[in-house]
């Protein structure tokens, strides 16, 4: 068991007691009370639980805390809140672009760090983004179209 | 997540309308009552659907629950409508046993149709009686009062809010239904695409979930489920589980084996190991795979046969040509994103359970069986879980989570499946054969056909009769038994929906053969048996077109005369540039399907294109067209949000999926193993609603599914000139049968 501060959302947090191998998924979750990364699969399989860490998107069902203490995490509630929304966030509500949103964290972070590295990408740019990331509603064709929009609000 | 605000709790907040809540109707010694609209029929009291606060909202409360279908938003879109009051100010409360109506199980695409009709009707006759209300207080006649967001207004100024008349309008009462909702024309809010309520706290990271659920002193829980199906617990080390860090209890009664521990990793892998350690008995009680399977659901399973449908002319002459083809569809999985979860407590004998069941009624129901007590000691509260496309593993979690709080001394549980169990044990859509036969007479016109079809049950949900509809329950040491499945019956079917063509052909009969016995447990996946039977009819009307030397389209035209049938039929193919008698190149085809939901419900006809890649076999589905008559649109966006799913849905079923077993056990257990539609593989959708403003709600979520399949496996005969006819057209078989 270890202590840990987190960089996370721009705030430094710290965590008590916890194995240094357990999934950051959970200390997001139960220590941090977090609600936007998600336990879909655990294998890294399916991207619900996706959060950014230095700017890059991750399964945080398969980083250990350990790990993840060492870089600066962001996640959904990292972006933006009801009241003042990250322009994704905004996209997503604007295209309805979920049923069920149970995979919507996961689409909006890594849409995030696609749009950090590349502000205007293609369709088939998205697509490829996303294709790791796997929504059963199948709202893909909303999601690429939120993208589009976020891309176009930012530029 | 707060926990929900106990039922007196709730009724006590704020100066209320309603003051105290009317849940069953009392109809002591009365004849028969009339019947009521939609869910009205069984939830007479006007108080059980809305209430009226003096701080200026109207809560509405529904017996369905939200599962990211927008329901809570059309429900308020008409509430507000038949009030007169601002979409804002409607709140909504959702299944839950102290508060709201029973409506049994949110399904078969009858949300609206149920629960928006009795909001529709108990709204307008609420209306009504708060206007008469401030009327009296105003000392003018009814008719001589506008409502403008809720506040009554006369001609001279003089005015009464709903909130302000509190007491002097009664709303504990018999909903009459006497009172006619406003005409379309009237509708500010009802039949526009107004934003889903639901989803901006989704998009933020707010509690949305069962999941988010997080009550004081709540531990964590995971189940050990045998590794296949009648697998007995022989041993398990016990004891080295119970040293695990952070390991508070582990649970076996009989076969039912769970674990709870104060973090959720420590419980994950207090379950690991318990699984590890854990010797079982197996038999192989699982039917043949792949084509055997087929063969021995026709030839070996036992059967309750039935004649679903006959008619027969006296007058068409016998069959210039006849044809026949057998049909097949696997199992094939929900899959919500989300593994199911729920939140159990016990307080004093009484258990609290946080579930995204669809029916939270008839799941009190069924737990109350289990721990043998009265259902009114079981409080069930709808939360949102992930996707749900039918009755997947929410209700048996919520039994997983209060058979292991039995044992943390008070302690809330939250307890979610992992990935394989869900894949593992969830209930399957059922593998199906639909076998048909069809005879052309000399002019092309179908005069006779046949359809058999071959089913394990669709509807094994809690609530049923004789028995308990919760896996752990049939692993306990005293088992429950399962209730003895029914097939839902004609005209909605379960097996054989939409068995019955709805062209009209002068001599046709229908065939069920129901197998009830389940070595795979089978229930409700969104259409039940209707993705088969309507894969199977509108693949074979194609063939028999073919035979026939008809334009597919065309062909259905001859055989169709209901004229809302024939107008979605005609709008898919125009937005889609349907040319007639059009051949595929080999690679590139285009296919055609329709149906009549449940043969009651959402008219859709469903345009797909296809590529086929005959070197590797693999099929994409390129672009899809869809129209579609809901009858009335409540929220056109919603509208078409269900039916791009259905189609992309579908296509994964369609194309993707099909559950892997042996003769002992389930071999899906990931991702991995089930793949499903990629974002590269999805196509783009069209949706053409034809709206019927004067017509009742019919729902959509069901509707495409079928269709979509039919046009992909008539848009692959188009492209390549060879009939598919077993799902899923996954790479293997396409090339097998390109070869």
């Amino acid at each position: 068991m270890a202590d840990y501060s987190l960089r996370l959302n721009g705030a430094t947090r710290k965590v008590s007691s916890v194995a240094p191998d357990t999934p950051l998924l959970y200390v997001l979750r139960n220590d941090l009370e977090l609600n936007g990364p998600k336990f879909g699969c655990g294998l890294a399989q399916c991207g619900a639980c996706t959060v950014l860490i230095d700017g890059k998107s991750v399964r945080s069902c398969s980083v250990p805390v350990s790990a993840a203490a060492e870089g600066a995490i962001t996640t959904l509630e990292g972006l933006g809140t009801i009241e003042k929304l990250h322009p994704l966030q905004r996209a997503f509500i604007e295209e309805q672009a979920c049923q069920c949103g149970y995979c919507s964290n996961g689409m909006i972070m890594a849409a995030k760090a696609l749009l950090d590295g590349n502000p205007r990408p293609s369709e088939v740019e998205i697509k490829q983004a996303l294709n790791g990331h796997l929504c059963r509603c199948a709202s893909h064709n909303r999601i690429v179209r939120a993208v589009q929009r976020a891309a176009k609000e930012m530029a | 997540m707060k926990p929900s605000l106990s039922r007196r709790g709730f009724l006590k907040s704020g100066g209320a309308l309603v003051i105290s809540f009317s849940l069953a109707h009392d109809a002591f010694g009365q004849a028969k009552p009339a019947p009521l609209p939609g869910s009205l029929n069984n939830n007479r009291m006007l108080d059980s659907w809305l209430r009226i606060d003096a701080d200026g909202t109207v809560t509405v409360f529904t017996g369905k629950i939200e599962l990211g279908q927008g329901i809570g938003t059309a429900l308020a879109q008409i509430a507000a409508d038949e009030l007169d009051v601002d979409l804002k100010r409607i709140r909504i409360v959702y299944g839950d046993t102290a508060l709201t109506p029973n409506e049994g199980q949110t399904a078969g695409s009858q949300s609206v149709e149920q629960s928006g009709t009795a909001v529709r009707f108990a709204c307008a006759e609420a209306r009504d009686i708060l206007v008469n209300a401030a009327a009296a207080k105003l000392g003018v006649a009814a008719i001589a009062v506008t409502v403008k967001d809720g506040t009554c207004v006369t001609a001279d100024g003089k005015s009464a809010a709903y909130w302000d008349l509190v007491g002097d309008a009664k709303l504990k009462r018999e909903a009459r239904a006497s009172v006619k909702p406003k005409p379309a024309s009237e509708h500010k809010w009802v039949g526009r695409s107004i934003l889903r309520r639901d989803i901006p706290k989704k998009m933020t990271g707010g509690a949305a979930y069962v999941q988010d659920v997080r009550l004081p002193g709540m531990v964590f829980g995971r189940v050990v489920r045998p590794p296949s199906p009648g697998a007995q617990l022989a041993a398990f080390d016990e004891a080295a589980v119970k040293r695990m860090p952070g390991v508070i209890a582990v649970v076996r009664d009989g076969n039912f084996l769970g674990v709870a521990a104060r973090r959720e990793e420590q419980a994950i892998n207090a379950r690991l190991a318990l699984k590890r350690s854990a010797k079982w008995t197996e038999t192989e009680s699982l039917p043949p795979s792949g084509d055997g399977l087929y063969e021995h659901l026709m030839t070996k399973a036992k059967s309750i046969d039935s004649v679903v449908d006959e008619k027969t002319s006296a007058t068409a002459p016998p069959a210039a040509k006849t044809l026949n083809a057998t049909y097949t569809r696997p199992f094939q999985v929900h899959g919500s994103i989300g593994p199911s979860c729920a939140v159990a407590q016990w307080r004093e004998g009484k258990l609290t359970v946080w579930t995204h069941s669809q029916g939270v009624y008839p799941l009190r129901g069924d737990l109350a069986k289990v721990f043998a007590t009265d259902p009114a000691n079981v409080h069930c509260i709808h939360a949102e879980g992930a996707g749900c496309y039918g009755h997947n593993g929410a209700d048996d979690v919520a039994l997983d989570a209060a058979l292991v709080a039995r044992a943390t001394g008070g302690r809330p549980v939250k307890l979610q499946w992992m990935r394989d169990d869900e894949f593992q044990w969830e209930p399957y859509g059922s593998a199906m054969v639909v076998k048909l036969s069809g005879g052309l007479d000399a002019q092309g016109k179908v005069i006779s056909w046949t359809h058999e079809v071959w089913s394990h049950p669709h509807n094994n949900r809690p609530g049923a009769a004789g028995g308990v509809n919760l896996l752990a329950s049939w692993h306990l040491a005293k088992p429950s038994k399962a209730p003895f499945p029914v097939d839902p019956p004609q005209p909605a079917g379960g097996a054989d929906r939409n068995s019955i063509p709805l062209y009209d052909f002068p001599n046709q009969k229908v065939v069920k053969h129901f197998l009830p016995e389940m070595p795979l447990r089978t229930s409700a996946l969104r259409t039940l048996g209707a993705y088969a039977n309507v894969f199977a009819l509108e693949s074979f009307i194609d063939e028999l077109a073919l035979a026939a030397g008809a334009d597919p389209v065309e062909f259905r035209l001859r055989h169709l005369k209901d004229p809302r049938a024939r107008a979605v039929i005609e709008a898919a193919a125009q937005r889609a540039g349907w040319q007639p008698n059009a051949k595929g190149d080999g690679a590139r085809g285009r296919g055609f399907a329709f149906a009549k939901y449940k043969n009651l419900a959402c008219y859709v006809a469903v345009v797909a294109d296809v590529e086929v890649d005959r070197a590797s076999g693999k099929v994409r589905v390129t672009r899809a067209v869809s129209a579609v008559d809901a009858g009335q649109i409540v929220n056109p966006d919603g509208v078409v949000n269900q039916i791009e799913g259905g189609i992309i849905q579908s296509a994964s079923w369609t194309l993707m999926e099909s559950v892997g077993y042996d003769r002992t056990r389930v071999s899906t257990r990931s991702w991995a193993d089930y793949p499903i539609i990629h974002f590269e593989d999805v196509p783009q959708v069209e949706v053409v609603l034809l709206d019927h403003p004067e017509d009742r709600f019919h729902g959509v979520g069901e509707g495409s599914q079928g269709p979509a399949a039919a046009a992909i496996a008539n848009a692959i005969a188009n492209a390549t000139g060879k009939r598919l006819r077993a799902l899923p057209f996954a790479p293997e078989r396409v090339k097998q049968a390109l070869a």
